[in-house]
């Protein structure tokens, strides 16, 4: 498997998971105009997860397409962040999950714009776009809901304190980023990571919210070992192309 | 005196409906009107809310990320309508979380095809097809409503439903030529939801008591029956061409008139229906209720927030 | 205003450049920043605009339509505001 295809695929499974727990509020959002926001924001993340893994099949060559890749593939192929898994939760844990995400999701994009793979920085330039717009919608929710009511910051803050553990995984990196780093195709994500805690201490401290101090970390999922959450999520996912094998849509 | 000028103001505001001269939110208009329209608009933004979750339960389930993000991007659109007609009602001056209370509590109704349940993703092709081809068919004319605010939100929702009629009929034809399975199960979601689509334009003309006076004030421009009849002059030759049946042993063609005859509608149902004894009544109003009540801290949130900050900045 | 909504906010969206900002309805929302954002996501899906304003609804001012006579009937004779009151000699085109 080329490192390429499992870069690609990580970066896409994300999207992927994401975009399936943000659309899990479609009809059920806290006020009509949040339900079209966060919409927009699962279908961008299901646009993405399709350039993505379409383009992981295309490096694979084995024939598989985004379809194959998202539908048809067993839970430890699967190789997106904890983080992203993790259940909706109130509106203000979902919108802390989306934080913590495109707050790496921003700069991870505006270095992999030059990366020297042409396809994969075309894809980060349109998804930034996109991205950019995300963070801003979720980082103004951490600061309404932080400093709104006390209710409201007492809930963000313990969204914070629950998915904190997983933050520390958007970071991780092995042999696949060593070999791509040395290509050019991407860049350190210690650069990424400065970025991040910048924009996280800064929006923290305007929402009034404390950084945990426990830094116990929760990590597995890009080694596709996932939590409890991920066998139902494939569950709905794939229900479909399990229960009626091979036929068009 | 008073009832002098309020006869004079009546004959002049029904003056203006005859010449197409639009109403407009602060015109003088008779409380009658206000009302109708309030009630009309209302349930109809409360359709499109309630709309969204036989639909919104599939999208997690969708069979390829074409047909997801297309679903998904439906289901939200239907989130614009309800919300484009909301405001409309606000111009009369009722308030939108008032009317949603309502909704709620029992007191208003909402379109009873969304009493219905979703249980194969061919009920996202029937829907679409059938559902949103009769909405469009109810819909088409009221771009043309006396009320101006109404009748501007309706062009914005006409132009976007013709996507969803669109998407919803290639899902059928998509299953319909696809193995047996899938044309199976195309078949049974025709036969759920084509009599129900039929009831979506309401009692028979003779049984419908807000008719005239809505045909008077160009509220309505057809009645109840000639609607439902162009709905099904125009889907059976659609059922046809991609080797559907429509599941009612009466349907034949009249050459003389050039129009469908079908079969007796079961009203009883309809009215069970409305009444709140469909099969998902309950549990599309209670996971309403539970959406408003689960963000209200939100709400509350962002109104402190925005509070504080005001203050901040004048201080 | 109650604690439990938001206040309403007119949209205004421009179109393309070049063109006035046009009303195209209303939301709610709890400040000017979110009042913009869900006007870009409730009245520009299919990329309908590039600029919008959002402003309070209670802020907007309207004339009264019962004075729509004295406020805009005047303005109706006065015909030479409109260049069409003036006879321009053949074989000029672009005045
Ligand atoms: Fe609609
Ligand atoms: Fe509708
Ligand atoms: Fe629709």
């Amino acid at each position: 498997m080329s490192a390429l295809f499992e870069y690609i695929i990580r970066l896409g499974d994300d999207s992927l998971i994401l975009g399936h727990r943000m659309s899990e509020w479609c009809g059920h959002g806290p006020i009509l105009e949040e339900d079209i926001a966060m919409t927009n924001i699962a279908l961008d993340l299901v646009g993405q997860a399709t350039s993505l893994l379409n383009y992981a099949g295309d490096v694979e060559g084995n024939g598989r397409d985004g379809d194959k890749l998202a539908f048809l593939r067993y839970d430890r192929e699967y190789k997106n962040t904890l983080l992203v898994e993790q259940p909706n939760g109130d509106f203000g844990t979902t919108i802390m999950r989306q934080f913590l995400f495109d707050a790496y999701r921003k700069p991870l994009f505006e270095k992999l714009q030059n990366s020297a793979d042409k396809q994969l920085s075309a894809i980060a330039e349109k998804s930034l776009k996109e991205t950019k717009y995300h963070l801003k919608h979720s980082a103004e929710w951490v600061i309404r809901l932080g400093d709104g009511t006390e209710e409201s910051h007492q809930r963000i803050q313990e969204s914070l304190n629950t998915l904190w553990r997983y933050s520390s995984e958007l970071f991780y990196t092995d042999e696949v980023d060593a070999e791509l780093l040395s290509q050019g195709i991407i860049t350190d994500i210690a650069e990424v990571r400065a970025e991040w805690e910048v924009t996280v201490k800064n929006v923290f401290e305007e929402a009034t919210l404390h950084i945990p101090t426990n830094n116990w970390k929760q990590e597995g999922g890009r080694k596709g070992m996932h939590s409890e959450n991920m066998g139902f999520i494939l569950a709905e996912l794939q229900y479909m192309q399990r229960a009626y094998p091979n036929m068009e849509w | 005196m008073k009832d002098i000028n309020i006869s004079e103001l009546e004959r002049k505001f029904q003056e203006k409906i005859d010449k197409d001269i639009k109403i407009e939110p602060k015109d003088w208009m008779p409380d009658d009107y206000r009302q109708t329209l309030i009630r009309q608009i209302s349930q109809h933004a409360h359709s499109e809310i309630v709309g969204m979750l036989p639909e919104g339960n599939w999208i997690t389930r969708a069979p390829n990320l074409r047909r997801k993000a297309v679903l998904l991007a439906k289901v939200q659109d239907e989130a614009g309508h309800g919300l484009y007609l909301y405001s409309s009602v606000e111009t009369l001056g009722a308030n939108r979380e008032e009317t949603i209370d309502d909704l709620h509590s029992g007191k208003a109704k909402y379109s009873s095809i969304f009493n219905y349940p979703t249980v194969s993703w061919a009920d996202m092709g029937a829907i679409g097809w059938l559902v949103d081809g009769a909405a469009i068919m109810n819909q088409v004319p009221l771009c043309r409503c006396s009320y101006g605010p109404y009748a501007r939100a309706m062009v914005r929702v006409c132009k976007e439903e013709s996507f969803h009629q669109r998407q919803g009929f290639e899902i059928m034809a998509q299953l319909a030529k696809g193995t047996p399975v899938q044309k199976e199960m195309a078949q049974d979601a025709l036969n759920r939801f084509w009599w129900p689509s039929l009831m979506m334009f309401g009692p028979n003309d003779a049984e419908s008591k807000h008719t005239a006076q809505s045909v008077k004030w160009k509220i309505k421009r057809h009645t109840n029956d000639e609607l439902r009849q162009m709905f099904v002059d125009a889907t059976v030759p659609q059922a046809e061409l991609i080797g559907l049946t429509i599941p009612d042993k009466d349907l034949k063609f009249n050459e003389e008139t050039g129009h469908y005859e079908s079969g007796a509608i079961n009203w009883d149902e309809f009215w069970e229906v409305v009444k709140g004894n469909g099969p998902c009544n309950k549990d599309r109003v209670d996971t309403r209720r539970k959406a408003k009540e689960d963000g209200m801290w939100v709400v509350e949130a962002a109104n402190a927030y925005a509070e504080k900050r005001n203050r901040r900045k004048s201080a | 205003m109650s604690k439990k909504e938001w206040p309403l906010w007119e949209i205004f969206i421009r179109s393309k450049a070049g063109l006035n900002h046009k009303h195209v309805g209303s939301l709610r929302a709890a400040d000017a920043e979110m009042a913009v954002e869900n006007g870009r996501d409730v009245y520009t899906r299919r990329s309908e605009g590039i600029s919008i304003w959002a402003v309070e609804s209670k802020d907007v001012y309207a004339s009264d339509p019962t004075e729509a006579d004295s406020l805009f009937e005047p303005s109706d004779s006065k015909v030479y505001r409109h260049p069409t009151f003036y006879d321009v000699p053949d074989g000029i085109s672009h005045m």
